[in-house]
């Protein structure tokens, strides 16, 4: 069947078997390997994408479903090549990662979450991250970054002070 | 790729919708898709047709009747987990919504598709049994309807016939000025499946005493279910606690629990009763507090 979607930013159209999870088609179609296969029946979180803003799990969603609809994926956030989101310096500077298999879902997922509630608290970071699993870091660092990515977009908002 | 081979149709209407159902044998309804795709990917069903609801039309709304809302089988739950009418209209709805699934989940999964697959955890089939909802279906040209009580008959299993489409489910308004709500539930992380749940509504009178009282337990069973002799044992009364517990333990003694790797009958049975208790206990001082605990 044939499909339509706007895949970061880009109109894109592609032939699919119906069974072909929209995870598979970002991985194999448009070789978007960085939403990940875990689990493949909506546990672990590791292939969560952005659907029309939302996080959705791309492993729960059959590419003919996804028709139309817009997709951000983690290799759509960066402002530009070489280049790392706001989110994405957070983690880094605060070591969100270890082996980096659930970071991509993890970054997403807090972008969905700062666009709703640009001051979350831990408690509703510890919620929106509950949906996703990390093996390596126990999560208190992934929850630094998140917070430390908040304060910084809060900060960009604001007027620069007088010195 | 998971799942086994099938083909996908995209019908413009419900008309449509119900004759591709009538047409074909292992034919399947989807709309989230958030509890058919998993099964599908252990190939657990193995449809040999898709139909794909989610675009239809007026299957997605929440809209105001005489005697409760009316919600649409398509409505996303995470639109219900925002709605205004629902929180002021069915409070104990909305108190479930952030333990249905994760965010994630409840971004593209339905109302309908949670009612239809009978997960005997699932947060909205317990409040529908629990405050007596009504679900609406089409089969062919005609409109049925069916108590939630009489829904629910098994694990994944519903008296829905085969060849029919869940449209839409009739919560009941409380119209008593003194309502609250409490809502329990054990599950591994938040938000995954239930290991054990329970609900409660209660409406007080202007001097205290309960009026009316819904309480339903969730996961414990092979179907979500109320209990009707805890509510006949307190109605009347200010709910002592151990009056409460009594009964409670009593309703709780001849069902039987289910039994998995994560929880055992008797632990099912346990946590069930404390459960219970605890949205009791929220319910009945959320309502003398005169406001709907939501949080």
């Amino acid at each position: 069947m044939r499909v339509e979607l706007t895949v970061n930013g880009e109109a894109r159209t592609v032939e699919v078997e119906p069974r072909m999870s929209l995870l598979d088609c970002l991985r194999e179609r448009f070789l978007l390997t960085g939403a990940h296969a875990g689990c493949e029946h909506g546990v672990c979180g590791a292939c969560t994408v952005l659907i029309d803003g939302a996080p959705a799990r791309s492993c729960l969603m059959f590419a003919v479903q996804a028709d139309g609809y817009a997709i951000t994926t983690i290799e759509g956030v960066a402002p530009g090549p070489g280049e790392l989101s706001l989110i994405q310096d957070a983690f880094c500077e605060t070591h969100g990662m270890q082996c980096g298999y659930c970071t991509p879902a993890m970054i997403l997922t807090a972008h969905a979450l700062l666009t709703d509630n640009p001051a979350p608290t831990r408690a509703d970071i510890v919620d929106a991250i509950s949906a996703n699993i990390c093996r390596c870091t126990g999560y208190a660092q992934i929850v630094e970054a998140i917070a430390l990515a908040a304060e910084r977009m809060r900060g960009l908002n604001q007027p620069m002070r007088e010195p | 790729m998971k799942p086994a081979s099938f083909e996908y149709a995209r019908p413009a209407d419900l008309d449509q919708a119900c004759a591709m159902l009538a047409a074909g044998d292992d034919v399947r309804i989807i709309a989230g898709g958030q509890t058919l795709v998993p099964l599908m990917a252990m190939r657990l069903a193995r449809p040999k047709r898709l139909i794909d609801i989610a675009r239809i039309p007026d299957l997605a709304f929440v809209r105001h009747e005489r005697d409760g809302i009316a919600i649409g089988a398509t409505t996303r739950q995470c639109v219900l987990e925002r709605d205004a009418v629902v929180r002021a209209a069915v409070p104990l709805l909305a108190k479930v919504m952030p333990f249905v699934g994760h965010a994630a989940i409840r971004s593209r999964g339905t109302v309908g598709g949670s009612l239809a697959n009978a997960d005997p955890a699932a947060e909205i089939a317990l409040i529908a049994v629990t405050l007596g909802a009504t679900l609406i279906y089409r089969q062919g040209a005609a409109s049925a309807e069916v108590a939630a009580s009489d829904f629910f008959i098994g694990p994944m299993m519903t008296a829905l016939p085969a060849v029919a489409c869940l449209t839409a489910v009739r919560f009941p308004r409380w119209r008593d000025a003194r309502i609250g709500v409490g809502f329990h539930e054990v599950s591994a992380r938040r938000s995954d499946f239930a290991f054990a749940s329970a609900a409660a509504q209660v409406a007080l009178d202007d001097s205290g005493v309960c009026r009316r009282l819904a309480l339903g337990i969730g996961a414990v069973a092979a179907c979500p279910l109320r209990l009707d002799s805890v509510a006949t044992a307190l109605e009347g009364t200010r709910v002592e606690l151990p009056v409460a517990r009594e009964a409670v333990r009593a309703a709780l003694a001849d069902i039987e629990p289910l039994s998995d790797l994560h929880a055992s009958a008797d632990y099912r049975r346990r946590a069930a009763t404390s459960l219970a208790m605890r949205a009791i206990t929220d319910a009945y001082r959320a309502a003398e507090g005169g406001a709907c605990a939501l949080n």
